[in-house]
């Protein structure tokens, strides 16, 4: 297994409720996203409610993880001590075709100084992060 | 039936500010920072601290309005008001909140207030330092997205990419203000001057956002107050006058994860219209802006927003000559703004929005009768006013 993309030591991703589906999808490699189960519409971040049509009874779908580029940053600056001797790296924020167009935050993993296109296409890489207390897996992004 | 509009309900009759410090170099407590700059508001008035009746503040102030009472000896409070929103989003609003209490007979004089010490308390442009993070955040925080920077970025860079907006627009936002910082004493960038080559050489904070993009951290207070527009001719300067102040966003604004449908917005699409609306002006009427720089690119969605130029015109629009005073098209962030004179959760802009009715501002554009204020770019709710001196009334 490759080395995550950032350093060790950021805050790690805590399971609520409400988004459990996901962080267990994610580290069985699976993508799923929240739907409705009335009106069948995608939504991210999760919510207790569909946007659209008030309906409480909400679903985690599976999704391909497949995405593309609607924007991003290369950040320099760390602002967290575990980032001190990271150099720059780089979020994007990718649009999820096959559910509605929904956005994540994620990396772009690759070399941080490449020059970025927005609209590229990308898919899903699942990051495990086994040794944690508790265990989670993050979804990073690379170019198809 | 009176019409439902705060336009000249309510003036601002007294400004006040303490020394503005670095931050964490403040020698006092957040809370005498409160109490110094109400008092020296009340100076600038002619009102004595005890007849204030009502307080407004934004961005989880922690100065406590019963407890500035009772250290002021005010005879009554009637109105103690926080408006909702992180970051300065709430700056202008809350001027409005005073205007509406004053323009309900909810109360009779109020101050708006901020006061930062970011030494005392927690720094902003940290990121959590919490081993965990839940809810909205672990969906960006591990990451490595954490900072007020960093979750304005791409919006900023998506913008650009719509609309082939170049650096050199976000550049010229940073020298207007360190151009007008440069003859403001009161500013912490008074005497460090910016010019192009040292802006381009300058390091990223996270792209688009290079070091002079980014507003300062500073600790210190500000304050003004508002009477009814009757009363406002009794004290010491003319009034200025409340033509306007609203607040809002559009359509889910609040959407989590940077899902919100408008992504590439400051928030303002919704609010200038209405801010127009009540004030009985267009963006032509605005003598000079003072527009919140959290990130200079919020500036530049701002300013498109309140219908200043489109999003096409921005790569001429956005000149160092255009916004600066006096003779720019639209002289821009006149005391330094949060870029150059301090960060005080941009409630310093609408004071030197007043100084410009007033005519003393230390970078004053000529005959001011319009005085606009846009606080908060790309946060929710954001808000705007536009002051008036007594020829708009």
């Amino acid at each position: 297994m490759s080395a995550p993309y950032l350093a060790d030591g950021l805050p790690i991703p805590l399971a609520t409720e409400l988004d459990r589906p996901f962080w267990d999808g994610l580290r069985q490699e699976r993508l799923l996203l929240q739907r409705c189960r009335a009106c069948h519409r995608f939504q991210w971040g999760p919510e207790w409610i569909c946007h659209r049509c008030q309906n409480f009874d909400l679903a985690y779908i599976e999704v391909p993880p497949e995405g593309r580029i609607y924007s991003y940053q290369r950040v320099w600056h760390p602002v967290h001590p575990a980032l001190r001797t990271q150099g720059p790296y780089l979020i994007a924020l990718i649009e999820i075709p096959h559910a509605d167009n929904v956005r994540m935050v994620g990396n772009l993993l690759g070399d941080p100084r490449q020059a970025v296109a927005i609209g590229a296409e990308v898919e899903g890489v699942f990051e495990q992060h086994a040794e944690a207390e508790p265990p989670f897996a993050l979804l990073q992004w690379q170019l198809v | 039936m009176s019409q439902r509009t705060l336009r000249g309900r309510s003036a601002v009759i007294g400004i006040g500010e303490t020394t503005y410090y670095k931050r964490g170099e403040s020698p006092h407590a957040e809370f005498k920072l409160a109490l110094e700059a109400v008092v020296k508001a009340c100076e600038d008035a002619g009102i004595a601290p005890r007849d204030i009746d009502g307080f407004a503040s934004f961005s989880n102030d922690r100065s406590d309005p019963s407890q500035l009472a009772a250290a002021l000896g005010c005879r009554e409070l009637r109105y103690a008001n926080m408006q909702w929103g992180g970051g300065g989003g709430g700056g202008s609003a809350a001027i409005g909140n005073a205007a509406m209490a004053i323009a309900c007979g909810s109360a009779e004089c109020v101050v708006v207030f901020r006061a930062l010490a970011q030494g005392q308390h927690w720094r902003f442009g940290l990121g959590p330092q919490a081993n965990g993070v839940s809810g909205n955040a672990a969906h960006t925080v591990p990451y490595g997205l954490m900072s007020p920077a960093q979750m304005f970025a791409m919006k900023v860079m998506r913008f650009m990419h719509e609309h082939g907006v170049r650096q050199e627009a976000l550049r010229a936002i940073a020298l207007a203000s360190y151009h007008h910082a440069q003859s403001n004493p009161r500013a912490v960038m008074y005497g460090r001057p910016l010019d192009e080559a040292r802006y381009d050489a300058s390091r990223w904070i996270t792209e688009p956002f290079h070091l002079y993009d980014c507003c300062l951290e500073n600790d210190g207070a500000a304050a003004m107050i508002l009477v009814s527009a009757e009363r406002a001719k009794d004290f010491k300067h003319e009034p200025c006058y409340v033509l306007a102040a609203v607040a809002g966003s559009q359509y889910r604004a609040g959407a989590g994860v940077h899902n919100t449908p408008d992504y590439a917005s400051a928030s303002f699409k919704t609010v200038a219209p209405r801010l127009y609306a009540m004030a009985g002006m267009g963006p032509s009427d605005v003598d000079v802006l003072q527009c919140y720089e959290n990130f200079s690119g919020g500036v530049l969605m701002s300013i498109v927003e309140h219908g200043f130029c489109t999003p096409a015109e921005c790569n001429d629009y956005f000149t160092l000559d255009n916004l600066t005073a006096p003779d720019g098209d639209l002289p821009l962030n006149t005391s330094g703004g949060n870029l150059a004179e301090c960060y005080m959760h941009g409630l310093g802009l609408n004071i030197e929005a007043v100084r410009q009715v007033r005519g003393t501002s230390t970078a004053q554009v000529p005959r001011v009768e319009v005085s606009m204020v846009a606080s908060g770019p790309m946060v929710t709710p954001v808000s705007s006013c536009i002051f008036g001196s007594e020829a708009t009334i």
